[in-house]
Formats: structure tokens, sequence, C-alpha cells
């Protein structure tokens, strides 16, 4: 096997780069004052209220936070479990992490009501919380993962590399077990309080991450006219597949179990049947575009060694994603809670009862879209300043 | 090395010495007297656990088409609106129930049901949410970062955020945008000695009285022999969060 080098990536010419980090510079000043524009005014330019207190922002928070630790699964393949195909790549791997979960995080933040109050936050803990358990895992991810990316790059402290990836590797796990444990401890609400939350997010995030890992890639190597060998891809693809068949396989246990249980038939009806978008999000946006697609794009002999459908089939499971964690934050909001069995609500002065509506408005998707832009500016500089891909990526 | 430059040397380690020795001093002395001097407030005020207040809500007493309990709450707590139902603050609400198989129909009010174990508290990063000595449940308006992660964990839809800025507030309710709040069983009230909440009182002028506030953990309090000689219920019992407030007639 020849040596690999790795190279800092130069796309063609110095004004393509810059210009695209101009693009993603603007969508984040446009995200930025979004946010202003909502904490100045207060949250009820949003379309988020006192019964949907969690909006579009908290799902594109979400969905970054989730992918982020995922997108690791590439280097932990090659450190922890050896994959040698998977070893070259565990730079770019750790690189996007950071960023992705650094984009995750400003969305969230941002959309505090009190966002000058992080140091707060970061001070003063309850550890009964798991959103105080969640400030010490998404801090803690981005130091140890950067430490990680360091034992990758450096030589002297090379020695490391495994130990430490050992580290990001638990660590990770136990950051999407908190993020999922966001919801399944909330014992409240119908859709939630259900303990596998947990593993599916590790599931979902494994998903994600490797889609977005799949996307960059390609991209990059495009952008800085390097060659990728199809055997490489083929292997990701083909992972790719065994994890959106297992997001479908948690995702049909937990709506079985839902179903099984008379007191949850309602939440399930929305869901499945009468919930209007979210219904459609769920069979259309996850189910259609999200696990079949890509399922099909991926397994069909036809598209064997396409890079058109590795490419789209990744996209596909990110817009599945996206849908999935909506239809969990805000369709488990909008169907209302249950505090009357047995009882119809005939009046209630604050919503009691009712379905409700949730309309995002255009600020939201802004903070959203510069969560992404975050991340994928942070690659970009990241990728040109530290050797992160390989020179070739040749079979 | 000479004598002379072995004496400075010793000069200035003092000189190091009482100066780190003075700051330090200076440092901690005020952080000790401050510390002594809560302590020392601690124990002639504040909360007790002798107490638990509560309230009692009689459902058959809950008058249709009043709403003499809300107002009074909104304008005890300057809570007020901007006829955005949506977002606006709601701490206490009437609600009107009928029985999916036999038809009965009932009118209550729900608030912050201030439980003994609040899923609000335990899912405050911060510990802006918390529960007195007593077992009133307060938000602390200087910890509280807007995650509003207590209002997803409420199993009463009984907080709320505040989603835009505020003038004129009521001395009886510090209130922050971008904090959530909710009902704090008129503690301001309950702090100077005056054993009844707004809403409560409100009730008794319109010749009411379904609300009745009292302290649980007196035997011989109204509130305590009430739900002592009758059955009440809590809402969403199953929980078994041991809800302050009770109903009765539901």
């Amino acid at each position: 096997m020849s040596k690999l080098y790795y190279r800092e990536l130069y796309c063609g010419t110095p004004v393509r780069f810059w210009m695209g980090l101009a693009l993603l510079g603007s969508i984040i000043a446009i995200g930025l004052g979004a946010a202003y524009y909502m904490e100045h005014n207060g949250h009820w330019v949003t379309g988020m209220s006192n019964q949907l207190v969690w909006g579009l922002p908290h799902v594109f928070a979400i969905f970054l936070i989730v992918a982020a630790s995922g997108a690791l699964n590439v280097a932990s393949i090659g450190s922890v479990f050896g994959g040698p195909l998977y070893k070259p790549l565990g730079r770019f791997s750790s690189l996007l992490a950071i960023g992705l979960l650094a984009g995750g995080l400003m969305v969230l933040v941002l959309d505090l009501g009190r966002p000058d109050r992080l140091i707060v936050a970061m001070t003063e803990y309850n550890f009964k919380s798991i959103f105080a358990w969640n400030v010490i895992l998404y801090s803690g991810f981005i130091a140890i993962v950067g430490v990680y990316l360091w034992t990758m790059i450096d030589r002297s402290v090379a020695r490391y590399k495994r130990t430490v990836g050992f580290a990001a590797f638990f660590w990770r796990i136990a950051l999407t077990t908190g993020t999922g444990s966001i919801f399944g401890f909330l014992v409240a609400r119908e859709a939630y309080d259900a303990a596998i939350m947990a593993p599916m997010f590790v599931i979902m995030s494994f998903s994600y991450g490797l889609a977005f890992f799949i996307i960059t890639l390609i991209a990059a190597y495009i952008w800085g006219d390097r060659e990728l060998g199809d055997l490489r891809l083929t292997r990701l693809k083909n992972l790719l597949g065994v994890f959106v068949g297992a997001v479908l396989y948690f995702t049909l246990a937990y709506n079985l179990t839902n179903l099984y249980v008379t007191q949850h038939h309602g939440i399930e009806r929305f869901v499945l049947l009468d919930g209007g978008i979210y219904t459609q999000m769920f069979w259309i946006g996850q189910i259609l575009i999200g696990s079949i697609v890509p399922l099909f794009l991926i397994y069909s002999p036809a598209f064997e060694k396409s890079r058109w459908a590795i490419a789209v089939a990744s996209v596909a499971v990110l817009i599945g994603g996206f849908f999935q964690i909506y239809v969990i934050v805000i369709g488990g909001q909008a169907y209302p809670m249950n505090l009357f069995p047995g009882k119809e609500v005939i009046e209630s002065g604050f919503y009691d009862g009712q379905v409700i509506n949730y309309m995002p408005t255009v600020p939201e998707a802004a903070l959203g879209i510069a969560g992404i832009a975050v991340a994928l500016a942070m690659v970009a500089v990241g990728a040109r300043v530290f050797k992160v891909f390989p020179e070739t990526l040749e079979d | 090395m000479s004598n002379k430059s072995d004496r400075q040397s010793v000069n200035r380690r003092q000189f190091i010495g009482g100066t780190v020795a003075a700051v330090g001093a200076l440092t901690i002395a005020p952080g000790v007297i401050l510390h002594a001097a809560t302590e020392d407030d601690k124990a002639s005020s504040g909360a007790s656990s002798e107490h638990r207040w509560g309230m009692v809500i009689d459902s058959n007493k809950c008058a249709d088409g009043c709403s003499a309990c809300v107002d009074a709450c909104n304008n005890e707590h300057g809570l007020e609106g901007h006829d955005r139902p949506e977002t606006d603050a709601v701490w206490i609400r009437a609600v009107k129930l009928k029985d999916k198989q036999t038809g009965h129909v009932n009118r209550l009010v729900m608030m912050c049901q201030h439980c003994e174990h609040p899923p609000c508290v335990d899912v405050c990063p911060t510990n802006a949410s918390f529960k007195r000595d007593d077992g009133i449940v307060l938000v602390d308006r200087h910890r509280c970062i807007g995650c509003r992660y207590c209002m997803m964990a409420c199993p009463y839809n009984a907080r709320s955020f505040v989603h835009e800025a505020l003038s004129d507030q009521s001395v009886n309710a510090p209130r922050g945008k971008g904090c959530v709040e909710s009902c704090t069983l008129c503690v301001h009230r309950v702090d100077a000695g005056v054993m009844q909440t707004a809403c409560q009182e409100a009730c008794q002028k319109e010749g009411h009285a379904a609300i009745i506030f009292g302290d649980l953990k007196d035997p011989n309090s109204e509130i305590s022999r009430i739900l002592k000689s009758n059955n009440s219920v809590q809402i969403r019992a199953d929980l078994e969060l041991n809800t302050g407030v009770r109903y009765l007639n539901l």
C-alpha cells in the first residue's frame, strides 16, 4: 500500500474559496440578525407560544447535535474498531463532528429566552436535570474530539490516539443518550416518556451523521479536485443502508409499543392517521423520503456504483431525519396533554384539550439554517488550515 | 552574594507575604461577613417546613361564566394581556369539562399545583425552578435562562413564558422578559402574613367560595378540615406528585 499523505484542502481558485466562505458568512449574518430580532422583540414574533414552547430552532439544533455525534462514527470505526478503509477519513470525521455540534449549539443558545445568561447555565448545575448534564456532555464533546483530532494529526502524540478515540466513542454514546433522554424523561406528555428515546436517538445519530459525512466528503473532493475511490464510498453507502434500516426498526418498536397501550392510542392516531401536517411529515417525510427512497437507491443493483445515487440517498436521509425530529419535537407538543382522562374539555382559558397550531416564522428558519452554515464554514476553514483530507482516496 | 542583598530579599519576602495576607483577608472578609449576615437572615425569616401551603377547589361551587379569580390574579401580579392569547401569560384559568360517558359537566380552575415532587424543578438545569420549604414552587427570575424545559415537563400546562418586554410591573411579582413564570400562591401575601390569595379573595367576594387556601400541615386549618371530611382528588394523581392543590366534586 502506498503511503498516505494529508494535505490542506485548496479549491481551484482562491476566489472560489473566499466566495464560498462569504456566502456562508452572509447566511450566518442573516441568522444572527434574526436571533437579535427575536430576542429584542421577545418570542411573540416567532410561531412559538405558551403551548408550543420549542419550535423550529429546536428542530434544527437537535438535528445538528444528533448528526454531530454520528459524524464521529467514521473516526471511531477507524481507530476504535480498527477498520483500515475508514482510518484515512478519521480526521475529517472529527472536524465535521465539531462543526455540526457548534452549529447546533449556536442555534440552541440563541433561542433561549435569556441567551445572555449562558454563564448561569455553565456555573449553576442541577444534576437531576438532563439539560444540565447535556451542558457538560456537549462542551466535553468538543474538547475530547478536539484532542482526538490533535492525536490524529500530530505524530508526537499519536500513541494516545486509540485511548482518546475510545474516550470519544463512549462520550458520543453518552451525548446522544442524553439528547434522547431530554424527551425520554418527560413524564407529562404522551409522545415522550419512553426509555426507547435514548437508544433511538443514538441510532438516528448514526444515520444522520453518516449521511452528512458522505455528502460533505463527496463535495470536498469535487471542490478540491481530488480522487475519491468507489470502494470506500460503496462501504460507506452500505453502512448507511444498515443505519437507515435500524432507525426504521426503532420507529416500528416505538409505535408498536404505543399502539398496544390504550392510553397512547390518541397520540398514535394523531401521528399515523389524522394529524394533518404531522401525519404527512411522518409518512411522506420520514418513511418515504427518509427511509424507502434511500434504501432503494442504496440496495438497488441498478445504482451499484452511481455516485449520484449515493449523494441523493444521503440527502434523502437528511431530509427524512429532519422531518422525524420535527414530528417528535413539534408533533409531540402539538398533541394536547391529557389532564382529565375520560373527560372532554368544552371550554378552557389556556387551550386545554386542543391540538396546538404552530406555523414557523422566517426568523426561526433563518436562525436554524445559520446553524448549518456555521458547521459548513468551520469545516471549510478547518480543512484549509489543518491537514484533514488525504491527498487522494483512490482505491 | 552580599549581606545587603540577603536582607533585601528577606524584606521583599516579608513585604510580599504581608501583601498576600492583606489582600487575602480583604477578599475573604466581606464574603465571611456577608455569609454570616445571610445565615442570620435565614434564622430570623424565610419559609418554614412546618407549613405546607395549598388549596382546595370545589368544582360544584365554581360558577359558570365567572372570571373573578382570573381577573384578580392578573391584577394582583400585573399580568397584562396584549390581545395575543397564545403568548399572553396565564397563571390561573377556568376549564369546563364534560364526562365522555355520562355527559356530566364540571367547571374548575387550574394553576400551578405546587407539587411535592415537581417535575419542573427536576428538569430545570440552573436550579431556577425551586420549591420552598413551605411547599410553594417558584421560579428565580435571576437564574432562569428561558430554556422552557420546565414548560415541557409540567403535566398541568401551568407555566407561561414572558414573550415580550414589560413595563409598569406590579411590585407584588417582579417578572422578566425571556423567563418562565407561574402561580406563586401569592407568596408576597404569605410572606407578609396575609393568609389569603388574590383568587380566593375574589371568589369569596363573588359569593362562591370555591377556592380555599391554607396550611395543609395544620390539622385545625379550614383546608385540612375540609380535606379530612370530604373526598378530594389530585389531577393526574397517577404521576404521584402529591399536589398541593386538591379538587372536590370532580
